[in-house]
């Protein structure tokens, strides 16, 4: 789907952005109050310049309404991959970006993503995965890298991991995947605007990601791994 | 992929120290090897998951030869392996060996 | 002339320089096991959920690739110099040290117990190209989960150290994660990034980036630059005793609180300074030449003394 036709969806009561190439920042109103909006369009490879106009709005809006949640709406084919963003540090840029949610979250705001089109990994670690609940439209993608680079990089011939990918949701794209590994809480069909209240209406319970993951049989050790170490199991 | 079992029988109890010891890594042309004091009716068990197809008369081979040497009571030896090369192997098996023997301080 | 890190030898006998012939080898060259050994007290290792518990990848048997009892990366709690620490260290040589599903929960779990724990720090010691292709999604996940348990720890009054010095450096999102760190320590052989410069040489073709030039790939993610830039705090030379020193050093005067407004406004800043003073650059040399240091196509041959050596006179405040 493409913004504008998301947003008006979305945003019955109005909304605001600034639009500088396809990274936007900005606010709507809800029925349940003003929200701050961020994200990336066009499947846009984000940037060092990106990331900071992101985290940018972040702050803004942590400065000057601690409490209000702030939506993510992601469209991003992955990180800009360029030596200059490199050698500047992108991974810090990206960690700072991450860094600005986690406040956000911490002084009190509630922190949503809608995958309304593709996310792909480092674009995506570094503000769709921050929040407390992820959402994707049904025609939306999430993903590392596509099943023939994939199988490039493992040396598996194609349809040995198409046929797997059927069975195992760890490493094909895809928005079902996400949902069964309990990252992606649920896909949104239909009312948006009613979708958007209901998930800001639920409290935050921090991390739960790796708990729903084993409830929906997609991930099914990392949570049990993660609590032996926690317990200092031997 | 093949899995390989192997088991000898032991003559000789373990020296006193570690509980266990893990030596190597799983990469192209290594191996990990884990040795583990267990109850095992005085035999050595050996477990082997390899990348490489169709070895076993090798392994039976190298492992023999090890056993010959070390013939070790309730000991269980577990190894990945990506194609490591029988002296790769008999060194790994040494090191190991060594580092379970190491006395605890 | 004996080079620097020469010094103990296993000839001499006493207890005490055992421990220096463990401590004083290179990190570079150790696995990760040999890493823990090398920085925590003789003897004082504790792990969690070890190799007997056979926790390997699920995901790899399908694939036809043997997986490993810690799945690659070990992690515990010990002593380093009297101080007590929760340690993980990423298994360079197995598969890259990608982060896979039951390895990014031992990281995660890691740093979950440390909130409770309370620790004088958790060090991670990265050796990793960022997600386990084999199991993409699941590494995927599992480096955001650490990358919110590194700050919840920080929060939680926990300084995280990253500390890198090993063959694969830190890439992907596990480089972000070490940006999220309280401090990151460096070696010069370790390299900090996003993209591989093999990924971007595929995609954008040699010209954007040559990843066979190993020089010109240290000028662009590796420690001497990082620690010009900023990215790194304290730069050490590749010795395991000099990373312990630099823990201490580092933990001296941090005290941890999670981020707040005005530091990450400060960042804001120095980050957007960045850019404005170095964003045509495409090459470190460009960078070091701009920060008013003389000679800066020497940097890469200088050891670690003489190169923070002349690090110091370099007139721009990094950024």
């Amino acid at each position: 789907m493409q913004l504008m036709p998301l947003l008006e969806r979305l945003f019955p009561l109005g909304h605001s952005i600034l639009r500088r190439d396809d990274v936007f920042s900005g606010s709507a109103r809800t029925a349940a109050g003003e929200v701050t909006l961020i994200g990336t369009a066009n499947r846009r490879e984000v940037g060092i310049d990106d990331a900071l106009q992101l985290a940018a709005a972040v702050l803004a809006s942590t400065r000057e309404h601690p409490q209000r949640p702030i939506l993510m709406l992601v469209d991003t084919a992955g990180q800009r991959l360029s030596r200059r963003d490199e050698l500047l540090g992108i991974n810090a840029y990206f960690a700072h970006l991450a860094r600005t949610l986690e406040l956000a979250r911490r002084r009190g705001a509630r922190l949503v993503t809608l995958v309304y089109g593709e996310a792909v990994s480092g674009g995506f670690l570094s503000f769709g995965l921050m929040a407390d609940q992820i959402y994707a439209l049904a025609g939306a993608q999430i993903r590392v890298m596509d099943l023939r680079a994939m199988a490039r990089v493992t040396k598996q011939p194609l349809d040995k991991l198409e046929a797997l990918s059927r069975s195992s949701p760890v490493f094909a794209p895809g928005v079902d995947n996400y949902v069964r590994m309990g990252a992606v809480e649920s896909v949104w069909q239909d009312d948006l605007a009613a979708a958007l209240l209901a998930a800001l209406a639920r409290p935050a319970e921090g991390d739960r990601r790796r708990e729903r993951g084993a409830e929906r049989g997609g991930r099914t050790l990392a949570c049990d791994v993660a609590a032996a170490v926690r317990a200092g199991e031997a | 992929m093949e899995t390989l079992r192997f088991r000898f029988d032991g003559r000789q109890a373990l020296p006193a120290g570690e509980h266990h010891a893990l030596v190597g890594v799983v990469a192209s042309g290594n191996l990990e090897v884990l040795l583990e004091r267990l109850p095992l009716d005085g035999a050595m068990e050996i477990h082997i998951v390899t990348a490489a197809r169709g070895f076993g008369e090798i392994w039976q081979a190298v492992l023999g030869d090890f056993a010959a040497r070390h013939p070790l009571r309730d000991l269980r030896i577990s190894i990945n392996d990506v194609g490591a090369t029988p002296a790769v192997v008999s060194l790994r098996l040494s090191q190991a060996l060594e580092a379970l023997q190491e006395s605890a301080p | 002339m004996k080079p620097p890190h020469a010094k103990a030898t296993a000839a001499e006998p006493s207890a005490v320089n055992a421990v220096h012939d463990s401590s004083t080898r290179s990190f570079y060259e150790a696995d990760a096991r040999a890493r823990i050994a090398g920085l925590l007290d003789r003897a004082s290792f504790r792990e969690f959920v070890g190799p007997c518990r056979r926790m390997a990848s699920p995901h790899l048997t399908p694939l036809d690739q043997p997986g490993a009892f810690d799945d690659g990366v070990v992690v515990g709690e010990g002593l380093l110099r009297g101080r007590r620490v929760l340690i993980a260290a990423q298994q360079g040589a197995f598969l890259g040290g990608g982060v896979g599903e039951v390895h990014g929960a031992k990281l995660t779990g890691l740093l979950e117990r440390a909130v409770t724990e309370r620790p004088a720090a958790v060090l991670l010691l990265l050796d990793t190209g960022g997600v386990r292709l084999h199991e993409a999604n699941a590494g995927l996940i599992a480096i955001s989960e650490i990358l919110r348990a590194t700050l919840a720890a920080r929060a939680a009054g926990v300084a995280v150290l990253a500390l890198i010095g090993s063959g694969n450096g830190a890439f992907g999102g596990m480089g972000i994660v070490a940006r999220c760190c309280s401090a990151v320590l460096m070696s010069e052989e370790g390299r900090l990034s996003l993209s591989g410069p093999e990924v971007i040489e595929t995609v954008r073709g040699v010209e954007e980036f040559d990843a066979r030039d190993r020089a010109l790939v240290w000028r662009v993610t590796g420690g001497k630059h990082r620690f010009l830039l900023g990215e790194a705090n304290l730069l050490v030379a590749d010795r395991i005793d000099a990373f312990a020193d630099a823990v201490l050093a580092a933990l001296d005067g941090l005290h941890e609180s999670g981020d707040s407004l005005v530091a990450l406004e400060r960042e804001q800043t120095r980050l957007s300074q960045r850019i404005a003073d170095y964003g045509d650059c495409r090459d470190g040399l460009e960078i070091w030449r701009r920060q008013g240091i003389a000679e800066p196509e020497r940097l890469p041959l200088l050891d670690t003394a003489e190169f923070l050596a002349a690090a110091a006179t370099r007139g721009t405040p990094c950024n």
